[in-house]
């Protein structure tokens, strides 16, 4: 009989020692390291948001791995295609969660992305606009609130309906799925440092997000009652920048890192036990960080938790009141599949009293919000909608729960669009209600709010 | 843009064909890696109507075609050997219609194996051939392979399970073979179809089987210090008279290389081989069996048996199973997955000497196979950028299935002759034979344009006259 197993398990983006000799496309070393990885089986294939609306192997997972091998063994031209497919994937990445092989998807077409960008490849108004955002604004505390702030008086004022037939179609769309900017004193800071509620367990920092402090500011306040009433201190490090995610995702690899290494920086002078993040994308990024910046990356890999994951580890010991709501919980992505984590939201939400969880069809396909992507790729992401919000809409919940701001915001535009008249929340929010709706509150505690 | 190409958009419009470089790339193989070449187009028909005009117009522009769903296949069958114009099915994807009284569904080319049993699960119902592929590979692919699966011990394969096809034939005629009562009149022209790799037309729409779903099903799992006491096993187990629905062995190498992956189902990865037993009927009569396994089991010194608890449990040994082939790919970056059937009775010998050829050709070869039926999958582990571990590959690819031959066994079992073993015919078929065949191609597609080079072996694609014929050689790799 043969020997057994020398090299089990992926070899990922290490090199590998023994292989032959063969040029390989400068910049694309790591891309092609980790093709090497698919075996070309195809299981992945209907996993697959845009395979499965198109039908194309080359808007499929393997396909795009093809092609990205050919291209950095350059067999295939490095052109427009290779461009149209990087940008049309979600970068959901269910091919990862389907590949028995450990294709690293989502890390490779980063990575494509990363020498698209290099390379000048991408033009027109939209991606300069894009990449103005990516660079200038969102990693800039005080001009992502001016920009919001001038949002909310555009919104105030009917501005954006006034203009709305004057604007490219891509921007009019956008506009409508923005939801109202929150008043300012729902987005203002979050303090520094929250105390823990009763006998204190730990000492949590959070990752506040730059759109999440915006948009879903009430969704912070919430996560950090629920932390404080669950016996954790939470340190919010007012120095703490945006994730990076973005950032990687648009192919800007030079500033994802630098974001990340800055993060690296606040959160370990913060000296807390973990890092949780209320958003997946944040947090995928975080534990993704380490194909960025090793060291330091690593470090942010192995601290970060969703906040789900966590209270689900630790155990939620403050009362818990009735919420008598059915809800589907849906996946966000770079949850289910950027970060693994399925079981521990559904289990918390389970704890409710009076909530039912029910069940809709693939709760843990894309919704085609993807980051931006709603924006860029307007008809792809309508599709993918379509699908979610069909399934969604045969199970009639009263709320829609689910972890992920770009999600929130896309289920609820898109939900409302077709009449769907379930309530988008962050499980956290339910969480909260659930707290606040508990019996016996304990006297002479004080509570953030 | 040539000629085709204008004629292709016109039928089905530019947005539904694909002609640029990068994008037939992509196309140039399928689950072989081995074997390639590059498409003259891809279309995607929506419609038999408009399947028959692409094949008239690659009738008139002097191209042949290949008919594609999922491209899992494994022998090469989706490649366009002659750069020809490759028909993709996959979004001729409807359910026409679910008869349940009558237990059969007609579908067309494009729906996903395991999607059809999803559909057809509210009336208690299912298809039951159950490829390993099944959550990627269409009906079509799976009629064109006679494609079957870990059930294929009970159920037999898609040739036991298709009553009728709709197929458009080689001079672009709309036909309809069989009947829906799956009783043929005359001569049986769906079996003729049914596993002709492409070859003999598209089919358009299949008139399929619906089974019920068992009352009871038990899943065990029987853990052996190595393959050969497993396939002992096997032996002992239908020996006793017993009927399994399935029968698969699942070997250490195989194992670990799961149990690294995302469908890691907590198999033992210190075993030598597990055995997979799936009992299904009357629930009554489950318990009994269960016993009688055991105790066949223990007699060929199985250190355990575990029983799976309920439905997920199930769903998780299936899955390790049902994704062993992808998770070689943490192996080396490609595999190559063979496919050979011998009497079940000689299993434990074969394997024997497999391993031995095996390491005779310093070749990392593992095997996971559907053990009840003696369909062998022994899968080789290699890097196709390495030409000389590609050449021991090949050599030990063609001593195991001369092996598999000389023993009374076939060179497939379910994934087709393809490019892959179209120069191995000869080992099974003498040349009256192989005419007998060609004669029979020939009576669909007397000119040759549809999948050419595949299945038979012509002077043309001879490996003696022409050894440098097969696809890859025409791609430089090196
Ligand atoms: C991981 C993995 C596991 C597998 N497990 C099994 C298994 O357990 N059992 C098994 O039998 N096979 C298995 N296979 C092989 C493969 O999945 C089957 O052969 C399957 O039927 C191919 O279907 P497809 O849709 O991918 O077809 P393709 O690969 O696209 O095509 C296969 C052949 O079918 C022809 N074809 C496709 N559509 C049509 C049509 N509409 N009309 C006429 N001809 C057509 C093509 O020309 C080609 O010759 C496996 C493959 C992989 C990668
Ligand atoms: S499932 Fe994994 S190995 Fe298989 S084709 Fe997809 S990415 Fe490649
Ligand atoms: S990340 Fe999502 S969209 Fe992109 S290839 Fe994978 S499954 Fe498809």
């Amino acid at each position: 009989m043969s020997a057994g197993v020398e090299d089990a398990g992926s070899r990922g983006a290490a090199p590998d020692e023994d292989a032959p000799e063969v040029w390989i496309r400068p910049g694309w070393e790591d891309v092609y390291r980790r093709s090497l990885d698919c075996v070309h089986c195809g299981l992945c294939l209907q996993s697959c948001p845009t395979y499965v609306e198109t039908g194309r192997e080359i808007s499929s997972p393997r396909g795009r791995i093809y092609l990205m091998r050919g291209v950095a063994e350059g067999r295939a031209p490095l052109a427009d295609t290779l461009v149209d497919e990087a940008f049309l994937c979600l970068g959901c990445r269910a091919c990862e969660t389907a590949c028995p092989s450990g294709v690293r998807y989502g890390a490779m077409v980063e990575g494509a992305r990363r020498e698209i960008e290099r390379a000048g490849m991408r033009a027109g108004l939209a991606h300069r606009l894009e990449r103005f955002a990516l660079r200038s604004v969102v990693p800039r505390r005080g001009r992502l609130r001016l920009t919001f702030d001038g949002l909310a008086v555009a919104q105030k004022l009917r501005l954006i309906e006034l203009v709305a037939p004057l604007l490219p179609r891509r921007l009019r769309e956008a506009a409508e799925l923005l939801p109202p900017v929150p008043p300012r004193g729902e987005r203002r800071r979050l303090p520094g440092r929250v105390p823990a509620e009763g006998p204190v367990r730990g000492r949590v920092g959070l990752l506040s997000g730059c759109v999440m402090q915006e948009l879903f500011g009430r969704i912070n306040a919430a996560t950090v009652r629920v932390l404080a009433r669950n016996g954790f201190e939470v340190i919010v490090p007012p120095a703490q920048g945006c994730c990076g995610a973005l950032q990687a995702h648009a192919g800007e690899a030079d500033l994802a890192a630098d974001l990340a290494r800055h993060n690296a920086r606040v959160f370990a002078d913060a000296g807390v036990d973990m890092i949780l993040s209320n958003s997946a994308g944040c947090g995928a990024a975080m534990r993704d960080a380490r194909d960025w910046i090793s060291e330091e990356g690593a470090l942010l890999a192995e601290r970060t938790r969703d906040v789900c994951e966590w209270l689900d580890a630790e155990g939620l010991v403050a009362p818990l009141g009735a919420v008598p709501l059915r809800v589907c919980y849906d996946d966000p992505c770079h949850l289910v599949h950027g970060q693994r984590v399925e079981a521990a939201p559904r289990r918390l939400l389970a704890r409710i009293p009076g909530l039912e969880l029910v069940a809709h069809q693939d709760p843990g396909a894309c919704c085609g919000a993807a980051g931006t992507y709603n924006l860029t790729h307007p008809s792809m992401s309508q599709a993918v909608l379509a699908r979610k919000i069909a399934a969604l809409s045969e199970a009639d919940p009263d709320v829609v729960s689910t972890g992920n701001p770009g999600c929130l915001m896309q289920l609820r535009a898109g939900g409302s669009r077709a009449g769907l008249r379930a309530e988008v929340l962050h499980p956290v929010e339910l969480l909260d209600r659930a707290h606040a709706a508990a019996p016996a509150p304990r006297p002479g505690n004080a509570t953030y709010s | 843009m040539s000629d085709l190409i204008g004629a292709l958009h016109g039928i089905v419009g530019a947005e539904r064909c694909l002609s640029r470089a990068e994008e037939l790339f992509v196309y140039e193989c399928d689950a072989l890696t081995l074997d390639r070449a590059t498409p003259a187009a891809v279309v995607f028909p929506h419609s038999a109507g408009e399947v028959q005009e692409i094949v008239r117009a690659c009738r008139a522009h002097d191209s042949s075609f290949v008919p594609r769903g999922a491209g899992t296949g494994l022998s090469g069958g989706a490649t366009a050997l002659e750069g020809g114009v490759v028909i993709e099915c996959s979004r001729m994807n409807r359910i026409r219609e679910v008869d349940a009284p009558n237990r059969f569904a007609v579908v067309e080319p494009g729906v996903v194996n395991s999607d059809l049993s999803k559909a057809v699960a509210r009336h208690g119902l299912f298809y039951a051939p159950d490829p390993s592929s099944q959550l990627a590979c269409t009906i079509g692919g799976n009629v064109a392979e006679n494609s079957g699966g870990p059930h294929t011990l009970k159920y037999g394969t898609t040739t036991n399970h298709v009553r009728a096809l709709e197929v458009v034939l080689p001079d672009g005629e709309l036909v309809r073979l069989g009947s829906a009562t799956g009783v043929p009149a005359g001569y049986d022209l769906v079996g003729a179809f049914v596993g002709s790799e492409g070859t003999l037309g598209v089919v358009t729409a299949a008139w399929v089987n619906l089974e019920e779903l068992p009352d009871g099903v038990e899943t065990l799992l029987a853990i052996f210090p190595d393959v050969v006491s497993a396939c002992r096993a096997v032996g002992g187990i239908i020996d006793a008279g017993l009927v399994p629905a399935a029968l698969e062995i699942v070997d250490r190498r195989t194992i670990e290389a799961v149990e690294a992956s995302v469908y890691a189902a907590g198999l033992p990865t210190d075993a030598g081989a597990v055995l997979i037993i799936e009992l299904d009927g009357l629930r009554v009569s489950l318990p009994r069996q269960v016993e009688r396994v055991r105790e066949i089991a223990a007699g060929e010194a199985a250190s355990g048996i575990e029983v799976a608890r309920d439905d997920a449990e199930r769903q998780r040994f299936w899955r390790a199973r049902k994704g062993a082939f992808g998770a070689m790919g943490r192996l080396a970056p490609d595999l190559y997955v063979h496919d050979a059937v011998v009497p079940r009775t000689v299993l434990p010998e074969v394997l024997t000497a497999i391993c031995e050829i095996a390491d005779r050709h310093r070749i990392k070869l593992s095997n996971v196979f559907h053990a009840g039926d003696g369909n062998l999958h022994p899968n080789i582990s290699f890097d196709r950028r390495d030409a000389d571990e590609r050449r021991r590959v090949e050599a030990a690819g063609a001593e195991i299935l001369e092996l598999c031959v000389k023993v009374g066994g076939v060179i497939t079992g379910e994934h087709g002759i393809g490019t892959e073993k179209r120069d191995f015919m000869p080992l099974l078929f003498g040349p009256d034979d192989l005419d007998a065949m060609r004669r029979l191609r020939l009576a669909f597609d007397p000119e040759g344009v549809c999948n050419p080079g595949k299945v038979l072996p012509t002077p043309r694609f001879c490996a003696e006259a022409n050894p440098h014929a097969r696809g890859y050689d025409a791609v430089p790799i090196e």
